[in-house]
């Protein structure tokens, strides 16, 4: 029986979209008045200390208003994570609040002469059209077959909705397909996690190692801030990359490590430091068990042997080696971030959290700090009793629901079906890989909601789109994370929302209502803010006008002789994992080689450019102005051997002959190894609706068919595609 | 009477990670028409793989003290402002580009509605005791506007122990932009 295909994506549709595309050529910008001069725009009507969300590191900034237009964002003075500072995305913003493709009004998917097509609606059909699918979804096949996936932190409000409905599957591609690895290894060796904003003490670290991490171009401005400063105070920099990094300009060695052997050249510095007795002797024997262990896991990782393996001269493994035992407690190897790259992440990033046990750092200046919330108070909702199943993941560390499992179960139905997704601010298309899977499960589901600010990919596989106002148009949750300065700060709207947008608090609401939650949510949410503000012993009104609060720094380090205890099951710093061995692991990180490039296949990386934020800003005129397309960084000579031009405009294929949808203008540069090719992510957009980012560049998702998915906890490495050419 | 100011701007390329902050707060507080820029990132690489070494530095108009385009201006329009800084009267700029031709850094475009444009520093913002956007926003502090008749010692202390450059000292224009190595 031949497969109807009844999600098929929706181009173009009707009347609505020809408006918007009219609007959009007669669009003025706020910020470019014709004939304005610097001067007319010395004083807002008002400035409005908000918190941004161009990326999720949640700087404060304050918007400008004038003429109920926010013409200019700059960073917020007092707020701990800016510093009166911002990165170029948070700078451009407005590019997204103004940004003419925006998602206008609720849509609903419907089929007019056999062609699927969106339908303009009013928010009521459509959150009413919600609640009755829901309802009949989870009725015949359980509260369980409807999966949440999110990013951001406006998802708060809809958690909160389907976890007093019954529903209690969460995913957020930020776990799995990013942070998790990192998550799970601390875990297991400390018994906690780093956290985000991480803690650790960059701006104080005398010795800093990057593995692959991309500081500068990558701009969480604090953690920017940090790094920057210790270069300022004399930090040495080691950079491991097969690319000569933003970072690496600034490192006394770059080592263009052979990609996928990272693991192999820590093991080889722990190998150093235990050989050569240069670790803190003292703080391991008091502190951390299974040393004996760690030493036989790691006794043949000699620097000869790495250097086989990851192509780093002897030398300079030693050299790294030494000095790290040398500056010992004020060196601090960099966890990373986005560290789902081949596979073997929980090992390495276990590894990482070794090293840094050996070098004596912890809660010690430029080591690893112990952070604080500004409040323990949070906000009380009901939870549904006659829940569906938990979802089970099959990784055993999984301590977060990774996205990609539920997309294998949606198309498995094993062992129980998922019939409906709700995706809310997260391109699913561009952020999972495989997208054969997520195209196939797409296919599989009975309804799909996404809320979002733009017609990102997801959206045209909706049966209805929800569109969100911006960041700069709404309240959201307060921000009470952990972070060296303790703080708690607000977003809070500077202007009213545009179009027939909503915020998502009032999109969760209205559909509380209908999905037979009426008292759930405060009638208004500044009553509710208000409430949870005067428990924390403030008021809306107070945070309104400040826009955050803090107080002093927390104790970031340990005292002279503190006993510390690990929440692990021994009790202390785990060199050695039982739990990992138990279930049937390597208690000791150990290495296995990733696969070698197919002959002509260059190994595909990607990564970050300061002005973008995945595919987020992909769109965002402002941003887009500097950088409105990826290039694919290729090596000079690799690339003449492969009669590749400067400059022109190829296809990718990767090594299951798929073929990028669009091209990519080539990069010939010294800056990469020859047996690897990089370009950022979050370009090549197909949804002609993003008229800016449309075929710009190229994704490298279409490329990620194969996930190197870690055994530990589910994370998939993407690192593991290699890509060749072609003209046509 | 206070002491005339004589503004510069010590640029520290060592913190600077090329981000391009400062050219989107440019262009915000200043409304830069789109496709044009008062400041801009630079990239200076050179060797090869794997011996490699890259400079980033912010880059803008220097405020030289023998400005050519103030010489060349026939309409008075670019002119000292009397604090070290080179400014366009704008009523004045008839858009005939003859400051464009003659600036050594190509630091002026000509503005869509007719008139030259470059970096004033933010001259605004410096009468209401404001720093630059850019220096403000400047996520790695790499940017430094100095007072050079100032005895205060900010940018004796910013020279201090670095190897500090200047750009196309050779023509003689006196540039106020110094870049520490």
């Amino acid at each position: 029986m031949a497969k109807v295909n009844r999600r098929q994506f929706i181009k173009i549709s009707s009347a609505f979209l020809a408006s918007s595309a009219a609007a959009s050529q007669v669009f003025d910008w706020p910020f470019q008045v014709k004939n304005a001069i610097a001067e007319e725009f010395l004083t807002a009507d008002r400035i409005v200390p908000t918190t941004c969300e161009i990326c999720f590191w949640r700087c404060g900034v304050d918007a400008h208003v004038r003429d109920e237009k926010v013409y200019k964002l700059t960073g917020q003075a007092n707020h701990p994570l800016s510093n009166g500072r911002l990165c170029p995305r948070g700078n451009g913003g407005q590019g997204l609040l103004y940004d003419p493709n925006r998602l206008r009004h609720p849509l609903i998917r419907v089929t007019v002469n056999g062609k699927p097509q969106f339908r303009k609606t009013s928010w009521d059909e459509a959150l009413t059209l919600i609640a009755e699918r829901f309802q009949q979804i989870t009725e015949q096949y359980g509260t369980e077959s409807v999966a949440m996936f999110s990013h951001g932190f406006g998802a708060s409000f809809f958690k909160t909705l389907f976890s007093a409905y019954g529903i209690r599957t969460f995913s957020a591609p930020s776990y799995a397909q990013c942070r998790g690895p990192r998550t799970e290894a601390f875990k297991l060796t400390y018994g906690h996690a780093v956290g985000s904003p991480e803690a650790i003490d960059v701006a104080n670290s005398k010795y800093l190692v990057l593995l692959g991490s991309h500081l500068g171009e990558n701009m969480h401005n604090t953690a920017v801030q940090d790094f920057s400063k210790a270069i300022s105070r004399g930090c040495k920099v080691v950079v491991v990359d097969p690319r000569y990094s933003t970072a690496a300009s600034k490192a006394e060695h770059w080592l263009p490590i052979k990609p996928g052997t990272d693991l192999a050249l820590l093991r080889s510095w722990i190998h150093i430091l235990i050989n050569e007795k240069i670790y803190d002797v003292e703080f391991i024997e008091n502190n951390a068990t299974g040393l004996e262990e760690l030493w036989e896991g790691v006794k043949d990782a000699t620097p000869e042997k790495t250097y086989a393996l990851t192509g780093i001269p002897v030398e300079q493994i030693v050299a790294v080696g030494r000095d790290l035992g040398r500056y010992g407690s004020s060196a601090l190897i960099h966890p990373g971030r986005h560290v789902t790259w081949y596979g073997d992440d929980t090992q390495r990033e276990r590894a990482i959290a070794i090293l840094n046990a050996l070098l004596g750092n912890y809660q010690m200046p430029g080591g690893l700090i112990q952070q604080e919330k500004y409040s323990s108070y949070k906000p009380k909702f009901p939870v549904a009793r006659n829940a569906g199943q938990q979802f089970k993941s099959r990784y055993p560390f999984a301590s977060s629901v990774p996205a990609n499992e539920i997309v294998e179960q949606t198309i498995s139905a094993d062992p129980y079906p998922v019939k409906s997704w709700f995706v809310y601010g997260t391109n699913l298309i561009h952020s999972l890989g495989d997208q054969r899977a997520t195209m196939e499960a797409i296919q599989n589901l009975d309804f799909m909601v996404a809320v979002d600010v733009l017609p990102a990919e997801i959206t045209g596989y909706a049966d209805v789109v929800l569109p969100e106002c911006t960041y700069l148009e709404r309240y959201d949750d307060l921000d009470n994370r952990t972070y060296r300065i303790p703080y708690l700060a607000i977003r809070q709207p500077a202007v009213a929302p545009l179009y027939d947008s909503k915020p998502g608090h009032e999109i969760a609401r209205l559909l509380s209502m209908k999905m037979g939650l009426p008292d759930l949510f405060e009638a208004d949410i500044e009553t509710y803010l208000d409430k949870q503000l005067k428990e924390m012993g403030s008021s809306l009104s107070e945070l309104k006008k400040s826009g955050v609060l803090k107080k002093e720094e927390s104790d970031l380090y340990r005292k002279e002789g503190e006993m510390l205890r690990f929440k692990t099951p021994s009790g202390k710093i785990e060199l050695a994992s039982q739990r990992l061995k138990d279930a049937g692991f390597d208690a000791v990180p150990q290495y296995y080689p990733p696969p070698e490039n197919p002959p002509g296949y260059f190994r595909m990386l990607y990564g970050r450019a300061p002005m973008h934020t995945f595919g987020r800003t992909a769109n965002n005129r402002v941003l887009g102005e500097l950088m409105p397309e990826n290039e694919l960084w290729v090596n000079e000579i690799a690339g003449h051997d492969m009669k590749l031009k400067h400059g022109e405009y190829v296809y990718l294929v990767n090594q299951d002959q798929v073929k990028s949808r669009t091209r990519i203008k080539v990069r010939l540069t010294q800056r990469i190894r020859p047996d690897a090719v990089y370009l950022v992510h979050g370009f090549g957009h197909t949804d002609p609706r993003m008229e800016f980012a449309f075929r710009r560049g190229v994704s490298d998702a279409d490329l990620v068919t194969k996930l190197s998915v870690d055994p530990i906890m589910g994370g998939t490495g993407m690192n593991n595609n290699f890509v060749t050419f072609s003209r046509t | 009477m206070s002491r005339k100011k004589n503004y510069a701007m010590v640029i520290d390329t060592r913190a600077c990670v090329g981000c391009s902050a400062c050219v989107y707060a440019c262009k915000s507080e200043n409304s830069v028409p789109e496709g044009f820029c008062r400041d801009w990132i630079e990239q200076k690489i050179q060797g090869s793989f794997p011996n490699l070494t890259m400079e980033l530095r912010s880059n803008r108009c220097q405020h030289c003290e023998d400005a050519p385009c103030v010489t060349y201006c026939p309409t008075g329009s670019s002119h000292y402002a009397g604090d070290g800084t080179v400014q366009i009267d704008r009523d004045l700029c008839t858009g005939c580009k003859a400051c464009l031709a003659a600036c050594p850094y190509d630091a002026r475009y000509i503005h869509p509605i007719g008139y030259a444009d470059k970096c004033s520093f933010c001259q605004h913002r410096l009468k209401k005791g404001l720093q630059p956007a850019c220096v403000t926003t400047c996520p790695t502090d790499a940017l430094h506007l100095v007072d050079l008749n100032s005895n205060d010692g900010i940018f004796e202390n910013l020279l201090e122990d670095r190897k500090t450059t200047q750009d196309i000292v050779h023509a003689g224009t006196g540039p106020k932009l110094f870049w520490l190595q």
